[in-house]
Formats: C-alpha cells, structure tokens, sequence
C-alpha cells in the first residue's frame, strides 16, 4: 500500500518558484496496476520520484508498505527503494558498458546476497522477458524495445512490491509498446502493484484504474475507501489469479 | 562490494582510456618529480655514516681572530679545520677509542713497474693517521690499511682507491706491489672497494660532493715530505712563515680531527680534556676568542657547515608544487568525468544504491587511477633517476653516489602519492554522491 497525503512539491530556482505537487493525496492499493495520465508538466514524473523516494516533499506525508518515510535517512530511504521499488524509464537507462546480466544485477549489488541467488535471480528475471539468450549481449546490441525489456528484468530482478514506470513505451512503435505492457500485465498478475505514467490512451485502458494529474493534482481524487473496485478484479478468473 | 567496486572502475577507466591515460600521465608525472627530487635532496643530505652518530666526533676549537669570527655568516662557529699544533695535541689524549688527523694532499700518481703501459695520473690524497679506515668503516678489496707505527715512521706504504687499482694494476690484487707518488715509491697494502660517501662529511670544507681521495698515505709524511694542503688553508694572523716549520708553528687551520667516543662518559672526559687544553693555551696568549671547543656528531656537523644547501629544500617544495598542480588537474578531470556520468549514477540511485555506496565506487575508481598513476610514476622515476646518472656521471663516477634510490624514501613517496591521490579523489566522489538524482534521471 502506497499512500501520499497532502504532498506538496515546490522546485525553486533562482527566478521561478514551480508546484509540481500541490496537495496531491492517493492511494495505491497492493496489487493496483494504476494508469497515470495528464498534460504534460503536469507532475507525474514528481510523483513517480516521491513515490519512488528518488526525491523529497515539502509538506505532507507518505508511507511506503508501511513505513513513514518522512525523516528517515539516505541509507534507509536507499535501502527501501532497493527492496520496494522497481524504476523504468523511458528511455531505458541501461548501463552502456555493462552487459545485459551485469545490468540486471545492479540492484541486487546494492543487498548482501549470495552470488548463486543473484545468478538464479538475474536468470529467471532474463527468462520472464524472454532474454535470456542475451545474458552477455551489451545493451548496444539490443534494439529498443529488447533494451526495455531488459529494464523491466532489471526492475523486478529484486522482487519489489511496487514497479514506478516514467512512460516506458514513449520510445517504442506500437508494437513493441503492445509487448512491453503485454509484459508488463503479466507482471502484474503475478502479484506486483504497477503505477504506469503514460501518454497512450489505448494502453491506459489497459490497466485497472485510471489516474489523471493536472496541474500537480489528481484531477477525480476519492478516498481510497470509496473506490470502485475495477472490473478485472470482479471477474472471477483473475480474482482467483491474484489470490 | 569492494570487489565490485574495482569491477566498475576498470571499466569506467577501460571507457575512456584518452581521459585516463591523461589523469595517469598527471599523477605520474607529479610522482616521478616528487621521487626524483627527494631522492637527490635525501641523498645531498643524508648521513652517511648514521649509523655510528653516536659515536663520532668532529673536533673543532676556536683559536681564531680576536676580532671577528671565523665564519661571519655563523659568528657562534669555530673554524671547521684545526692548526697543526692544535690537531696534534687533541689527538694526542687516550680518551678517544680511535682518532685521526688528517688533510686533503695531492701528487702525481705513476707505475712503480717501469714496463707498466699506465699513464702518470694527478691525484687528491688523503693523508692520515691510521685510525682513518676503521673509525669510518671502509671496506677493503684487497689488503687493509697500516698500523699507527706506519704514522710515526713514517712507512711508505699506501693504499689505493678502486679506480686506481684499475688504472694501474687492471684491478688485479695489487697488495705488495710498488707505485710511485711524485718522486718517492710506496707499497701498496690496501685496496679499497667502491666507496663513494656523499656528502663526504669527513672533510666537508673541501667540496662536500666530492668524490673521495684516490690515495691514502700515512700522515707521518706531512712534514718528511713538507706536504701541503690541496684543500682550504685559512690563515688570520700577519705571521712571518718562511719555512715549512714556520708554517707547522702558524695559526693557519687546515686539518680535520675526528675522534670516536664509545659513550658519553668518553665524550665527556673529552671535553674536559679539549677545555683543560685551551685553557693552558689562553695562558700561553692564544685562543683568545670566548671558549667554543666542540664535539659535533655527524648529522649536526653535516647541518653547521651547511651541506644540506638551502636550495634543497626550496626545490623539495618545488617538487610537490608541481606535484599538487599534478593532482588538482587530476581532481579536475575526475570531476568533469564523474559529472559527466552524472545519469548513469541517477540510475544507480534509483535502484537502491545509497550516497555512501555511490561515494565508496567512485572513491574506489580514483583509488585505481592513483595506483596506476603511482606505479607508473615510480618506472618514470627510474627512467629519470637514470637519465641523471648517466648526465652526471663523471668519467670517475662523480655524483652517482648521491643516485641510489633510498626504499624507504621510495615507499613513503609512493604511499603519499596514492594517499593524496585518493585525497584528490574524495571531493568529485562526494560531489557525485550529493547529486540529486531524480533531475538527472528526469532530464532523460
Ligand atoms: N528539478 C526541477 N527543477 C525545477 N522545476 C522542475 C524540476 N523538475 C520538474 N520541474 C517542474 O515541475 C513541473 C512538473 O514536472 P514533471 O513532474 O516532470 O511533469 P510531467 O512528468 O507531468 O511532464 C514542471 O513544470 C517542471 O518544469
Ligand atoms: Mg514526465
């Protein structure tokens, strides 16, 4: 569970003062796979930081799985979007001169694990996506849509609660966007909470439930508690599947 | 982590190896000047005898003129070399375990053989009393120095220097054999090994540097032979000196003394037997400057008479004046690299590294880069140490004493090197840990 109450988020530079959070306040519940949608500057990719504790907050609060994470410490912030949190990009953001194994291990450096568990892990991560084949391939030798599917083995390589993706088919042609948010559900259904910014109406669709932010706010915000309850889950099949 | 650590920065520097042959270049470049410089300086300055400081002494007394000192840019010293009737009356006291007086003589060296093929050599001699080659520890090839019955004698026998024994006898044990020094002969009964102490703080009023004396002869011969000296002679009074024993009698100082005092009860028996005998003199009219009878170990010896050239230590501080601009580039250079890469340590961010751990990787990548510079440095420096060897090596050797790189001095300098390398790491590893990562990530 994910829970932002009255965020603010103010940029200061030395002319300008931007909002990008104005008492923003939601919920995402475990399991959730959310669309986020809106105008351009409109503060989703704050959101997506905050939320994925890359960035700070002014006023409000935030719990993370539980945790309040107002005044905890850079290692502690670290370690918790180290185990919570997987990040995708839109443009990748592979690390150019490590090969595809070595860049799914990155997350997995930053924990004390056995070597034979992150080779296991970094192997069934590459099988998910399918690239398994690819293991000492460098990212350079992949094309855009393999390159993000790497990213998303190397976000849930960890095993996180919650997948933030900053519009991660913005680089892609529809058909390799339709495979990675293909990917992308079937991440969900294995019991992953996915927050989703993107631009595509036809892929919002997709999800569970559909955010719009405008203007550093969630435009239709409710209380968790009032939410209907999307339609996938009330179909009895996938209701059997996240349970 | 470490391990890791050292992965990544192999292959960042393995990235760009234009940026990190140039970073390298700098940090060895400041190494090798640093290593260089402090090598030569350690070498003009060090004591080469340290290891017997404790136990010898230069004497000095003060029987110079009433009316100023005898070195008017240290008023507080006496002169460094002694009249001889001063040299003969200190060394004459039982006290010392061993004493020499002695003084740089010169000549010309010849085969004693007259079929011998060498050509008649001009020479610096030492000439002393026996105790010379012991009290100072130097090593023999062949045969060894004379007794003290050879000074009283006096003996005509000589003990050559390596070289010599080269020139003239190919280097074949020559023990035995004639050589002629002007016009006398004299036997040989020593040959000394390479033997190069620099400075040459035995007589160091004489050229500090130079190499030491081709032969040694017994100092019984100095008025047999009315030797006289090739190094400084320093006179102060208007004396009227005619003959050779005028010159004996004068206050002119032209010897060095040296004693060697086991402990410090022998150094102070010494001492009063140095006061007891400039006392007596006072009352003959001399020494009639404030009483300033010394015994100086070695290292303040080097120290007062200034061998340790005030040049040296401006030019150590040159050295690591160069060596800091070195590193400051390298600070640069790692900064505008780290920065450079600014995104890809956003992204290592946001999968859970913490600021710590992006500090530790790129501390560690200058930690790589400062070895590397190090050990690159430390071949530069022996190229360089050699290139002087060769520049400075006199067709007698010259300076080469002077170029043994010191292990120690070498292993300090290397642990300074990497030490303040990683130093120069530390702040652009701080600054790329400080950054906020999700405005790199976001500007994507
Ligand atoms: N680091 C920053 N410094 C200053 N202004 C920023 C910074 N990051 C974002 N902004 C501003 O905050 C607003 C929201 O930005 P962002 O969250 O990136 O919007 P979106 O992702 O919806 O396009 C924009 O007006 C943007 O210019
Ligand atoms: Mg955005």
């Amino acid at each position: 569970m994910l829970v932002m109450r009255h965020i603010s988020k103010v940029f200061r530079t030395d002319l300008i003062e931007t909002h990008a959070l104005r008492d923003f306040s939601l919920e995402v519940a475990e399991g959730d796979f959310v669309a986020v949608t809106g105008p351009s500057g409109s503060g989703k990719t704050t959101f997506l930081n905050v939320a994925g504790l890359l960035e700070g907050f002014d006023t409000g609060s935030y719990s993370l799985d539980g945790v309040d994470t107002s005044g905890l410490s850079d290692d502690a912030r670290s370690r918790l979007r180290n185990e919570k949190i997987g990040f995708i990009f839109q443009s990748f953001n592979l690390i150019p001169d490590l090969d595809i194994f070595d860049n799914v291990d990155v997350p997995l450096r930053y924990r004390r694990m056995k070597t034979a568990e992150r080779r296991e892990r970094i192997t069934s991560a590459l099988d998910l996506v399918g690239l398994a084949s690819r293991a000492h391939h460098l990212p350079s030798q992949l094309s855009g849509g393999q390159q993000q599917r790497v990213a998303i083995a190397r976000a849930i390589a960890g095993d996180p609660k919650f997948l933030l993706a900053d519009e991660p088919t913005g680089n892609l042609d529809s058909l390799m966007a339709r495979q990675v948010m293909d990917l992308l559900e079937q991440i969900n259904e294995m019991g992953t909470t996915i927050v989703l910014v993107t631009h595509d109406p036809e892929l919002a669709r997709r999800a569970q439930r559909n955010v719009q932010i405008i203007d550093g706010q969630v435009s239709d915000y409710r209380p968790y508690e009032s939410h209907v309850r999307p339609v996938r889950e009330a179909a009895p099949q996938a209701a059997g599947a996240t349970t | 982590m470490m391990g890791y650590y050292l992965k990544l920065a192999a292959r960042s520097l393995a990235r760009n190896p234009g940026l990190t042959s140039l970073m390298v270049l700098a940090i060895a470049l400041g190494i090798a000047v640093c290593v260089v410089t402090l090598t030569v300086h350690h070498g003009m300055s060090s004591n080469p005898i340290w290891w017997k400081n404790d136990r010898l002494y230069a004497v000095t007394v003060d029987a110079w003129d009433p009316e100023r000192p005898a070195n008017e840019k240290r008023p507080a010293l006496p002169p460094p070399d002694l009249t001889w009737r001063d040299a003969e009356a200190i060394t004459r006291s039982d006290t010392p375990q061993r004493a020499v007086r002695m003084f740089k003589g010169y000549g010309v060296l010849s085969a004693g053989d007259p079929a011998s093929k060498a050509r008649p050599e001009q020479v610096l001699a030492r000439v002393t009393t026996a105790d010379f080659f012991d009290m100072f520890e130097v090593p023999f090839r062949f045969g060894n120095g004379w007794k003290s019955a050879a000074d009283t004698g006096p003996e005509p026998v000589i003990v050559l220097s390596e070289e010599m024994n080269e020139h003239f006898f190919g280097g074949a044990d020559s023990v035995g054999k004639t050589i002629r020094w002007d016009d006398r002969e004299y036997r040989v009964i020593g040959v000394l090994e390479h033997w190069h102490p620099a400075p040459k703080f035995y007589d160091v009023n004489n050229g500090a540097f130079d190499d030491p004396e081709e032969i040694y002869i017994p100092f019984g011969w100095t008025d047999k032979l009315e030797l006289r000296s090739a190094g400084n002679t320093n006179c102060w009074k208007p004396e009227d000196i005619q003959s050779f024993a005028d010159f004996l009698r004068s206050e002119c100082v032209w010897l060095q003394v040296w004693v060697e005092l086991p402990d410090a009860a022998a150094r102070e028996r010494m001492q009063s037997y140095l006061d007891n005998y400039v006392a007596g003199e006072r009352r003959n009219g001399r020494f009639q400057r404030p009483n300033n009878n010394r015994l100086t170990k070695v290292d303040q010896w080097l120290a007062d008479n200034d061998v340790v050239g005030n040049d040296s230590p401006m030019l150590v501080a040159l050295a690591f004046a160069f060596f800091t601009v070195c590193l400051i580039n390298t600070v640069g250079l790692l900064l505008a690299k780290f920065l450079g890469s600014a995104a890809l340590t956003g992204v290592r961010r946001a999968l859970g590294a913490s600021r710590k751990q992006i500090f530790l990787q790129h501390l560690t990548e200058a930690g790589l880069l400062a070895s590397l510079g190090a050990a690159l440095g430390v071949v530069l420096a022996g190229a360089g140490l050699w290139g002087l060897r060769i520049m400075y090596a006199s067709p007698r050797e010259g300076l080469t004493g002077l170029m043994h790189v010191n292990a120690w001095s070498l292993v300090i300098t290397v642990a300074l090197a990497i030490g303040a390398s990683l130093a120069a790491g530390l702040y652009p590893a701080w600054r790329v840990g400080r950054l906020a990562p999700a405005v790199y990530l976001k500007s994507q």
